[in-house]
Order: structure tokens, then C-alpha cells, then sequence
């Protein structure tokens, strides 16, 4: 009877014995590995690192009106909005004036870097997954876990493999961020209307003018959707990823959690907010732009 | 008749898993219904023979859920066949190698489409050239060159629209011109006028045909409309459940309809219209009275002949030779419904 009432009660888990040796298994497995493979991992991130490096140095010497002026620039080339360049250029004045200017270039670097990681990646992938349903059936748990797990647990293995610095930090960034980009490639490309495919079969269409002739441009409305999610998260890990030596507005923001520094957080954190709407408008008209078609109804 | 261009032979299409291991029982009879329920299976066409005569326009007819739409895109081999052959200039399309499938996509045959399969991104223009840049041309030198077809149909001045901005009636001249554009010697249709109002569907009938007195091109045109059929076809098959039930001149469809399916197609069509004095009157030599045109239809002729004096008239073909004679009788009686009782030996059960 007892021991009827002791099994209810206590899981009958695995000894703690057995438990500790198997994590020291796992652990002891992964640090070979990490000594073994580390050294050439961190070769093969070696450019990104070097690309990383040199555009947030070039960002640091360019003189801030000149950065202003190109911000206002592409501000434009993307939304083709008065109103949206003088609000990035306000944000930047502002973000400047309130002595941020420095952490921000390097925001910018590792979220531009990253985004373009993510981009060069993620589209391909999402194309992968749009042409074969196997693909997709493996793809879409991973990026379910890439997405729901959280970002503290694959920062260990990313540190033990490649330490503390910008690489490990790009790398989670691109592991939160990627997942919008390749499902909504994905997504855009299945959803492309079956006529204008047939259209294309039936005029001897091959893989790639099918491809780039038509899936893709249908689809991309969606591939913009992705790409500014895409964007928006990076920016979102902005301050974990400076939990390991990343640069910029994160590590103000961490620092005032630790000191209780109320005003340096807000400040910091509008910062990133700021940078967040400026992506997000842009991109998005542009995406808009892009798909004048849909919008130019007009009978005649 | 004339030379046949496209020869299909005992096509079958059968759609499921394993559209191989249940062909037998279609070979055996098995029905429609039964290989659903059994083999959990669509029959989709049934033993498919049909010649299609060059330079003319053959009209596949049905209702949907027939097979017609299914086809017309073995023609092309849009849809992959379960066994048969299609055969276009001494070529099986159904064996050809995806090279081959698509040199003959690109500059054989071209198709337009129930719900004109344009390209919404595109302008009008790069619409229209679209099948030549597909051939490798460079767009700009293939918009020049498909300007005449965007001209032909009625399009000029719309360049530079999005498909968006037109009404059905002119996507479907873009879905056109862009068929056109690549001079491809034989022209597919899937229910093309189907998705536009009546108005605008005998618009677009009158361009077709307006074009084929010129260009003379082999058009397979697939219609659920009889009035549609009879007005464009040369020739007419139809179909029902996958297999063709009757193929032939659409004079001769209407006159000696195989069965009772047919049967109600045409009993509601509006015989004075459709039906010529040829299909009715008695060959040989003519008798006093005017003379009509082989090619007249019966409610035009009814007219001369009430008025002529013997109550008949001469036929005579376009070279103004005399064919035969047809009697006010004849034309009444050609008029006059059927009743089905009157040839119970073709009555289907």
C-alpha cells in the first residue's frame, strides 16, 4: 500500500546519479566537438566578421551629416514619402543629440549585416520549401523551434562554440530573426494563382523564367512582409545579443537593468524603437510600391 | 476530309495513387462510379480518339465535370496521360522528352484561357510578348515584334496598362494577342469566352473568327455552350463522363443526334438559325425557282422560297453551280423540333 502511495507521488524519474552523468555526457560531447570544430567554424565566420567590422568602422568615421543625409536618401528611394524622411531624419538628430549616435552606427552595422544574412539565406531556403513538400515538412519544425525557443538557450552552445563576441552575436540574431523570411517566401511562392503558372507551362516556360518570371515576383508582396518581419526582430535581439559582446544601443539597455539607470534605459530603448518604425516604413512602401499593379484599378 | 493535324489515339486519363494498376478495369468496362467506389479512382477520359483537321476550328464540347478541360491540356500534356497517344505532325507530344515538350510549348502550339492566366505584374505589352520572350528574344525586340497581334485585337493604346486596369472582355484580347504573338500553327482554347458576358463573348467570337480567315490556324476550342459550338465550330465532338459521345460537322449533330444526351443538347437551339439548306435539301439537279446559296441558313431562306412561285428553290454552291433543290416542306420539316419518338432507334435507354 505504501509503496503504491510513494510511486503516485514521486515521478519515478531517472536516479540523480544517472541524470548528472548523462548532462556531463552531453556537456563533455559538446565541448569536444567545440574544440575540435571551433577553431575552423570561427575561420569559415571569419569574412562576416571582417564585413561586420569594416561597416561598422566605416559607419563610426563617416561624418554624421553625411550619414543623415544618406539615411534621408534611402528614406526616400523607399517610401517616396515627405513625411517618412523627415521623421528618420528627426530620429537621427535626436538619437545624436542625446550622445547615442556611436551605439546606434553599430546597431545598424550588425542589423544591416544580419539582415543581409538572413535575406541571402532565408530566400533560397524559402524557395527550397516552395518547391518540394519534403523540404518543408523538415524545415518547418525547425524553424518552429527556432522561433519558440528561448534565445538564452542557444546562446550556450553559440558561446561555447565561438566564445564571446560580434560572430556568436550575429549568429543568434540570425537564428531569432530568419524563420519570418523563409516562411513567408515559402508561403508566397505556394500561394502564386495556378493559372499564371499554367500560363507559363503552357508557353514552354523553364525552371528558372517560371522561377523568376513569374513566382517570384507574384510572391513578392509576401517576400517584403517577411523581410521587414525579418528586420524587426533583429532588432528585438538587439539587446540579448549584447549579453555577448555585441556593440551598441543593447549594451546601454543591459547596463541600466543591472544599475536601475531608469532614464539611460528609456533613452536607449526609444533608440530602438526608433530605428524599428524607420525600417519598418520604409521597407514597407517600398514593398507597396513594388506592387503598383494591384492598386492602379482604374476602367477605362 | 482535309489532313488531320492532331491525331489523339485511345488516350486515357485516369487520376488517383495508381492510375496504372486500375487501367485494366477500364479496359474491362468498368464504370465510372464503380471505380470510384472500388479503387477509389477518377475516371477522367475513357478511350479518347478524335482527329483534329488542320487549319479548321474543332470544338470539343461538354458539361462540366466531362473532361474536357482535361483534354484539351493532353494536348499540350499540361496533364500527364495514363496511356494513349497524341500525335501532331507525325510527333507523339505524350512521348516527347522535356526538351522536345518544350520546343513544342514554346513554338508549336499555344493556349488561352478560361481565366485568361495573364500575368498581373506584367503591362499589357510585356503580357503579349510574353511566349517570345519565354523563345529567348529580348524583351524589347519581342514587344516590337507582337505589337501587330496587341494591334489586331483591338489593344492599341493600352500598352502600358496592368491587366487590372481592363475589363474581362480586354484581358481576354491580352490573353489572346499573347497566343497569337507566337505564331505557333496550332492555337488552344479552354472555355475562353467562357468568363465573359454574352455581349462580349459574340464580340470576341466575331475577332476569333475574323482572325482564322486569315490566319488559318489548326484551334482546338473547348466550350460547354452549344450556340457557342455550332457558331465557331468547323467541327464538333462531344463529351460526356470522359468519353466522346459524337463527333462530326455540327450540321450533322443536329440533324442525327447520336442519343438522348445529345438529343437534349440540341432540341433547344434555335434551328432556323444554325441549320443551312445544304444539310437538307435533295441533291441533284435543280428545278425552276430562285436560287439560295448552299450555305444559307433556313431562316434566311425561308423568306425567298415562301416567295417563289413553286414554293422552292435551286441550290447552288459559292461558284454559283447548282447542287440540288429544297422545297417549302423540307424547310418547314427542317424547322420543326424533332420529336423524340420519331427515331426511337437511337434512344440511348
Amino acid at each position: 500500500m505504501s509503496s503504491l502511495t510513494e510511486f503516485l507521488t514521486t515521478f519515478p524519474a531517472m536516479g540523480r546519479r544517472d541524470l548528472s552523468e548523462l548532462k556531463k555526457a552531453i556537456d563533455g560531447g559538446f565541448r569536444t566537438f567545440s574544440r575540435e570544430f571551433g577553431e575552423s567554424l570561427e575561420n569559415f565566420f571569419y569574412p562576416l566578421l571582417k564585413f561586420l567590422v569594416w561597416l561598422e568602422k566605416l559607419l563610426l568615421a563617416t561624418p554624421w551629416p553625411i550619414i543623415i543625409l544618406i539615411v534621408a536618401a534611402l528614406a526616400w528611394f523607399g517610401s517616396r514619402s515627405i513625411k517618412i524622411v523627415i521623421g528618420s531624419v528627426l530620429s537621427f538628430l535626436a538619437i545624436g543629440y542625446f550622445g547615442m549616435w556611436k551605439d546606434t552606427m553599430s546597431t545598424l552595422a550588425i542589423i544591416s549585416v544580419s539582415t543581409i544574412v538572413c535575406i541571402s539565406v532565408g530566400i533560397p531556403l524559402g524557395i527550397l520549401m516552395a518547391r518540394s513538400d519534403r523540404a518543408q515538412a523538415i524545415v518547418t519544425p525547425i524553424l518552429d523551434i527556432m522561433q519558440t525557443i528561448p534565445a538564452f538557450v542557444y546562446l550556450i552552445p553559440v558561446v561555447m562554440l565561438l566564445g564571446i563576441g560580434k560572430v556568436p552575436g550575429l549568429i543568434a540574431v540570425c537564428i531569432y530573426a530568419i524563420p519570418p523570411v523563409v516562411r513567408l517566401t515559402n508561403l508566397g511562392i505556394r500561394l502564386v494563382e495556378k493559372e499564371a503558372l499554367e500560363a507559363a507551362d503552357a508557353f514552354g516556360a523553364n525552371y528558372r523564367q517560371r522561377l523568376f518570371g513569374v513566382q517570384i515576383p507574384l510572391a513578392l508582396p509576401n517576400i517584403f512582409a517577411g523581410i521587414n518581419q525579418t528586420i524587426m526582430m533583429a532588432l528585438a535581439m538587439v539587446v540579448i545579443a549584447s549579453m555577448i559582446g555585441v556593440a551598441g544601443l543593447g549594451v546601454p539597455v543591459l547596463r541600466s537593468i543591472s544599475n536601475q539607470y531608469l532614464a539611460l534605459g528609456m533613452m536607449n530603448g526609444l533608440a530602438i524603437v526608433a530605428l524599428a518604425i524607420i525600417f519598418d516604413r520604409v521597407s514597407q512602401s517600398y514593398g507597396e510600391r513594388l506592387q503598383r499593379h494591384r492598386h492602379g484599378v482604374q476602367h477605362d | 476530309m482535309t489532313d488531320i493535324k492532331i491525331k489523339i489515339e485511345s488516350l486515357y486519363k485516369i487520376f488517383g495513387n495508381k492510375p496504372a494498376s486500375v487501367l485494366q478495369h477500364v479496359h474491362d468496362g468498368m464504370s465510372k462510379a464503380d471505380l470510384l467506389e472500388k479503387h477509389g479512382h477518377v475516371l477522367g477520359l475513357k478511350d479518347i480518339n478524335v482527329d483534329i483537321p488542320a487549319r479548321g476550328i474543332s470544338v470539343i464540347m461538354g458539361l462540366s465535370g466531362s473532361g474536357k478541360s482535361t483534354l484539351i491540356r493532353h494536348i499540350n500534356r499540361l496533364i500527364e496521360p495514363t496511356a494513349g497517344k497524341v500525335i501532331i505532325d507525325d510527333q507523339d507530344v505524350l512521348a516527347m522528352n522535356k526538351k522536345q515538350l518544350g520546343d513544342f510549348r514554346r513554338h508549336k502550339a499555344s493556349m488561352v484561357f478560361q481565366k485568361f492566366g495573364l500575368h498581373v505584374h506584367k503591362t499589357v505589352a510585356e503580357n503579349v510578348a510574353y511566349g517570345l520572350v519565354i523563345q529567348g528574344i529580348a524583351l524589347k525586340e519581342a514587344k516590337k515584334q507582337s505589337q501587330k497581334w496587341l494591334d489586331r485585337v483591338g489593344l492599341a493604346g493600352f500598352e502600358e496598362h496592368y491587366p487590372s486596369q481592363l475589363s474581362g472582355g480586354m484581358q481576354q484580347r491580352v490573353g489572346l494577342a499573347r497566343a497569337l504573338a507566337t505564331d505557333a500553327e496550332i492555337l488552344l482554347m479552354d472555355e475562353a469566352f467562357s468568363a465573359l458576358d454574352p455581349l462580349i463573348r459574340t464580340d470576341m467570337q466575331d475577332v476569333l473568327l475574323d482572325l482564322q480567315t486569315e490566319l488559318h490556324k489548326t484551334i482546338v476550342f473547348i466550350t460547354h455552350d452549344l450556340d457557342e459550338a455550332l457558331r465557331i465550330g468547323d467541327n464538333i465532338a462531344i463529351l460526356r463522363d470522359g468519353a466522346v459521345i459524337q463527333q462530326g460537322e455540327p450540321q450533322n449533330i443536329i440533324i442525327n443526334p447520336a442519343d438522348d444526351y445529345i438529343f437534349d443538347f440540341v432540341k433547344d437551339i434555335n434551328r432556323g438559325r444554325v441549320l443551312q439548306v445544304k444539310t437538307l435539301m435533295s441533291t441533284g439537279t435543280g428545278i425552276s425557282g430562285p436560287d439560295i446559296v448552299e450555305k444559307t441558313v433556313l431562316e434566311d431562306a425561308l423568306q425567298v422560297i415562301a416567295n417563289a412561285d413553286t414554293k422552292a428553290a435551286n441550290i447552288v454552291d459559292e461558284g454559283g453551280n447548282t447542287v440540288g433543290s429544297i422545297t417549302l416542306e423540307q424547310v418547314v420539316k427542317g424547322l420543326a423540333r424533332p420529336d423524340v419518338e420519331t427515331n426511337p432507334e437511337s434512344r440511348y435507354r
